[in-house]
């Protein structure tokens, strides 16, 4: 399999960008691919904490580009899986530090080590954002079923185009299918009517998101989660697996045992 | 208190309808507007290149040169002001 760099944005910030890419890059490294994570939130990083491994930083993006370190000394190694490699943003640094150009080889530079190299975009759509794709094969758009959301990743999806990164694939989180039946929210065709890109998948919202990150473990280490099945499909389908949508609008009594088991 | 009723029936209108359908609505047409809209990066090059062609022509002012969208409810158009010193004589 070729080697991809996959770009995880939305414009719009607090959307689940972070959480995203922490629990699609765990999901990959327990299929058994050899995944790194690049944090290119230059001045505001946060994968370290939710992957819990902010302790482990020496070096960073910055000291890498700028040649203060090699690459491997910069990566971390998860403490859970040997496939899965983070390498963080710098903290006291601004997101001009970085030029597109650097991304793209740096990028390369991973192609070369890994399989699948998911990038971490900042919010917002100036510097940060266009080093975040400049390196990037493909690209994945987060948004959540909220006017704003889905407002900034039309923007985003427009920028991507001129950028010629094209065919995005979408992630609607934090659907509430309680809200959706009652009609006070948008649901999944909505969304996609309004974006016309191709879905790649539906995560609910779901309070085990926040105790994971509270603990600093991906959501897909945890069976029980609803939302980290939601990932662990839309990991089969980064495969190239089909498979179905969750179905969240009746897991029956039945199926609330079987997870309860630890079952799927 | 007629008119207090009708009130009252208007408010519980509006909030019988299910607000996602207000939320699509007033996507649909926001983002129609946003993805109308030229950028300014855009916009400095349409002038830049305008001002290549037209000088061809005529001799124009540059600086008052003004490249707008203007959106009627259901159309787009592209309006330029050129202020013209002389017409070239060919």
């Amino acid at each position: 399999m070729e080697s991809k760099v996959i770009v995880v944005t939305s414009g719009k910030g607090g959307v689940g960008k972070t959480t995203t890419v922490a629990n699609l890059g765990m999901g990959l490294a327990l299929a058994g691919y050899k995944v790194a994570l690049v944090d290119a939130d230059i001045g505001l990083r946060n994968l370290d904490v939710v992957m819990g491994l902010e302790n482990r930083i020496v070096y960073d993006l910055i000291d890498v580009v700028e040649q203060k370190c090699r690459l491997r000394q910069a990566l971390i190694k998860d403490k859970r899986n040997d496939n899965l490699y983070l390498l963080p943003a710098a903290q006291t640094r601004d997101k001009e530090a970085v030029k597109p150009e650097q991304m793209q080889a740096l990028s390369q530079e991973l192609k070369e080590q890994f399989q699948f190299i998911l990038v971490d975009s900042p919010a917002g759509i100036e510097q940060g954002f266009k080093n975040s794709i400049a390196g990037a094969d493909a690209a994945i758009i987060v948004t959540t079923p909220e006017v704003s959301a889905v407002r900034d990743a039309d923007r985003i999806i427009g920028l991507l185009e001129a950028a010629e990164l094209f065919n995005p694939q979408l992630i609607l989180n934090r659907l509430r299918p309680d809200m959706v039946r009652k009609g006070d929210m948008m649901d999944i065709s909505d969304v996609i009517e309004i974006l016309s890109v191709p879905l790649l998948g539906v995560v609910p919202d779901d309070e085990s998101i926040i105790v994971a990150t509270n603990r600093g473990e991906p959501a897909v280490l945890d069976k029980n989660s609803q939302a980290g099945q939601a990932y662990c499909n839309i990991v089969k389908r980064l495969e190239g697996e089909d498979v179905p949508l969750l179905d969240l609008d009746h897991p029956g009594l039945l199926e609330k045992l079987r997870r309860l088991m630890g079952g799927k | 208190m007629g008119t207090l009723i009708d009130m009252m029936s208007k408010v519980f209108a509006k909030e019988n309808l299910p607000s996602k359908n207000l939320a699509k609505e007033r996507l649909q047409l926001v983002i129609m507007h946003d993805r109308a809209s030229l950028s300014p990066d855009l916009v400095m090059k349409l002038k830049e290149e305008l001002i290549k062609v037209l000088t061809k022509y005529v001799e124009i002012d540059e600086d008052g040169l003004e490249v707008n969208l203007d959106r009627g409810d259901d159309s787009v158009a592209l309006v330029a002001n050129v202020p013209v010193k002389k017409v070239r004589r060919v």
